[in-house]
């Protein structure tokens, strides 16, 4: 009989050395030395992975900017790859300590949802792609069109608004995985494939003949994507915030990765504060004074992992747009460092 | 014990109480109780206080709001309008669907297969056993995948007719078939076949009666094909023909988007639930040919030449004396099988097919709230395997020869 009270005695342990983890991230991220970061599970530009298992994309550079302002050192990530719909589970159940997976800031996930947006790395928007011989030219031709897309999305819930909202019938066909998608979509079962713009482009990459697919002019909806966090953790939320603001407010100061220590010889007072040569403002997010610093001198600024992940050299060739600055006709803006 | 029992009543007395068995163990299940009640309590509270400090969303209240999205295959009314629990429901009905019909494939296929297996013709024997080392063999996963993505791109484009058989088309966007249209006043026509059904069945049982009571025997197929097809094709003719016949409706000219068979005309089955149905049956199908066969086994021989003696051709000798012996073997292990294809449909989500964990996932998605989704999907499986497993016990018992 004693025997068989021990692992219930040790199940209560467990059940409450859980709700004494449940405090602060950044010291459970600290004592791991590591950040345990939610990605896709392969979006071009965003986070995928080489054949070397090496993440890269605009996603994954935050998870860095992020290990470097705490670690000084942009290699101590972790990524977990999840499907849309377990993303919100992962973070939720404290799997992963943030999520920056393309994930769209609405307010049901802002609220019901538990989560905190720590802001908009990339403003997209969803678009529509069709084979070219179907012969259509705008979404307004779709009607009765069988669409392929991603479950646990605003996606699926945006395609249902816009064909309701239209009149027009259609049938969805949704899968788990963006892999499954495409395959279903590229072997015919799908006239259209729908997601955000940035992920057609990426996706498209993925077809067996991407020439013979376009992306439609219509943008349907608002998709403002950015990393995301469990409420509740203050502390980790200031944190993350500004390690992202401070990325944008490096651009806008011209700090670049390559410029970054002789920046720090500025006699620029905003500069000085961003870069901690003045004031005490890394001590008020838990971490180093040179925290911005080195997130600028070992991931860049937030103009520099644009272009280097999505921006027009690459393969996605996506233009600033929405997401110059807002000193250059676009929507990036941070609050300033004081 | 014979040695305890038979001590004097005094050395009971003089022991101490705390080595009184029957106090150990009352205190120990105590113990284990308060253990239990505790670490429930934690569970529940350390849940509450984490979804508190998270600022989540609990309660039954969402069953109610608005889904949002589109379920593509709904056996009843869903549009994007509907509330969640609507939604769940769909989906539990898609999995009753594909579960149903799939135990109904798998149970055909298996005993055909399994009695296959005991061919005395050594290549049916041969198919039978390479068909289930093969397919019992494969994850059922990779068989799923390979029916939808493997074969759906081999068939025929959406825009291609896939023609089987006149009426009967396969392309890319699902198996078409003519489908009956019910119109105005054909209901005397459905209840005349229901009713004929039923007659059908009734002289069954007197024909059995009969038989068994003076050996007459009874033309009873004929009997009931005769009425089933005659009766309801009477009222229908009297009631003025109120059943048509819908063909699916191929159109080839016209915007490339509207062309192929046109949504509404016909029946049919979209290839997500094709695969998953094939995928599940034919997996399972090899477990249950294996326990026809060894429930065919487990009767003795003795039966078979008692049965040849008595004058029953191999067929009649299988039908009538070694499978209903057999089944007493056979029933039980095929329950667990049920339940299995039952669990196993939830494989469903990896091809699109909106099951209740596929409809469920995505609720869970939009609400958060996993503990309400999660409670309902253990319910659910819970109570179609409880069913199951009362039912075929209940068949079971039907079954059992009396032994003599
Ligand atoms: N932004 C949307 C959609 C995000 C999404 O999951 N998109 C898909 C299609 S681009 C994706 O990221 N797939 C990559 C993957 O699952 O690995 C949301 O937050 O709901």
């Amino acid at each position: 009989m004693t025997m068989k009270i021990m692992p219930l005695v040790l199940g209560a342990a467990v059940a409450l050395a859980a709700t004494a983890a449940n405090a602060g991230t950044l010291d459970d991220v600290k004592a791991k030395g590591f950040v345990q970061c939610g990605v896709s599970q392969g979006l071009p530009g965003f986070s995928n992975p080489d054949d070397q298992g090496n993440w890269t994309g605009l996603d994954v550079d935050y998870c860095r900017a992020l290990a470097a302002a705490i670690f000084n050192d942009p290699s101590k990530v972790k990524f977990s790859p999840l499907s849309a719909k377990e993303r919100f589970t992962a973070l939720q159940s404290g799997e992963i300590d943030v999520l920056p997976r393309n994930t769209t800031w609405t307010m049901s996930r802002d609220t019901a949802l538990g989560l905190n947006f720590v802001g908009v790395n990339y403003y997209d928007g969803q678009g529509f792609m069709v084979r070219k011989s179907l012969g259509v030219a705008s979404a307004l031709e779709l009607s009765g069109a069988n669409v392929c897309t991603n479950t646990g999305t605003t996606t699926e819930l945006n395609v249902a608004d816009y064909f309701r909202s239209k009149d027009m019938p259609y049938q969805i066909v949704a899968f788990e995985k963006a892999d499954e998608v495409v395959q279903a979509y590229d072997a015919g079962r799908c006239d259209v494939y729908t997601t955000d713009a940035s992920g057609l482009y990426a996706q498209r990459l993925k077809l067996t003949n991407p020439d013979e697919h376009m992306v439609l002019p219509e943008i349907i909806s608002k998709e403002p994507l950015g990393p995301v966090v469990r409420q509740g953790d203050d502390e980790w939320f200031n944190l993350a915030k500004w390690v992202h603001f401070a990325a944008i407010n490096a651009e806008e100061l011209g700090v670049t990765s390559a410029n970054v220590d002789e920046m720090k010889n500025s006699e620029t007072p905003s500069v000085k504060r961003l870069l901690g040569t003045e004031g005490e403002y890394g001590k008020a997010i838990g971490l180093s004074n040179d925290w911005a610093y080195n997130v600028i001198k070992h991931v860049g600024n937030y103009g520099e992992m644009f272009e280097r992940n999505v921006g027009p050299s690459t393969q996605l060739g996506i233009a600033r747009g929405l997401n110059a600055l807002w000193s250059k006709g676009g929507l990036q803006y941070a609050p300033p460092v004081r | 014990m014979a040695v305890e029992d038979a001590r004097p009543e005094r050395a009971t007395d003089r022991a101490s109480w705390i080595n009184d068995p029957k106090v150990r163990g009352a205190f120990y299940q105590i113990l284990l109780v308060l253990a239990l009640a505790w670490l429930i309590w934690e569970i529940i509270d350390n849940t509450r206080t984490n979804l508190e400090q998270r600022n989540m969303a609990t309660g039954w209240g969402f069953l109610d709001e608005t889904a949002g999205f589109g379920i593509i295959l709904n056996l009843i009314q869903y549009s994007e309008i509907s509330n969640y629990g609507r939604a769940l429901f769909v989906g539990f009905l898609n999995t009753l669907l594909v579960a149903g019909i799939g135990v109904f494939l798998a149970t055909v296929i298996g005993f055909i297969v399994g009695i296959a297996r005991l061919s005395k013709n050594w290549v049916i024997s041969r198919i039978a056993y390479v068909y289930i080392e093969v397919l019992r063999n494969i994850p059922l996963l990779l068989q799923i995948f390979f029916w939808y993505f493997a074969v759906l791109r081999a068939v025929p484009g959406k825009r291609e007719m896939g023609t089987i058989v006149p009426g009967v088309h396969l392309n890319i966007a699902g198996l078409r078939a003519p489908a009956p249209v019910f119109e105005e006043g054909s209901t005397p026509t459905v209840i005349a076949l229901i009713l004929a059904i039923v007659i059908s069945f009734v002289i069954k049982g007197w024909s059995a009666k009969r038989q068994a009571a003076t050996g007459q025997r009874f033309p009873v197929l004929w009997t009931a094909i005769g009425l089933i097809v005659v009766l309801p094709l009477i009222v229908f003719l009297a009631t003025g023909m109120p059943i048509s016949i819908s063909y699916p409706e191929f159109r080839d000219t016209g915007p490339m988007l509207m062309r192929g068979f046109q949504e509404g005309t016909g029946f049919v089955l979209i290839p997500e639930f094709l695969s998953l149905l094939l995928a599940l049956s034919l997996y399972t199908a090899t477990f249950i040919a294996e326990i026809v066969r060894a429930g065919i086994l487990a009767v003795s021989h003795g039966q078979t030449e008692a049965s040849y003696a008595l004058g029953l051709r191999p067929g009649s000798t299988l039908r009538l004396v070694i499978i209903p012996q057999a089944m007493r073997v056979i029933i039980p292990p095929l329950t667990s099988q049920y339940l299995n294809l039952t669990k196993n449909s939830s494989l469903a989500v990896a091809i699109a097919y909106p099951d209740l964990v596929s409809v469920g996932g995505t609720v869970l998605n939009q609400t958060g709230q996993a503990i309400e989704i999660i409670a309902i999907w253990m319910l659910v499986y819970l109570s179609i395997s409880l069913l199951t497993s009362a039912f075929m016990n209940w068949y079971n018992k039907r079954m059992a020869l009396v032994e003599r």
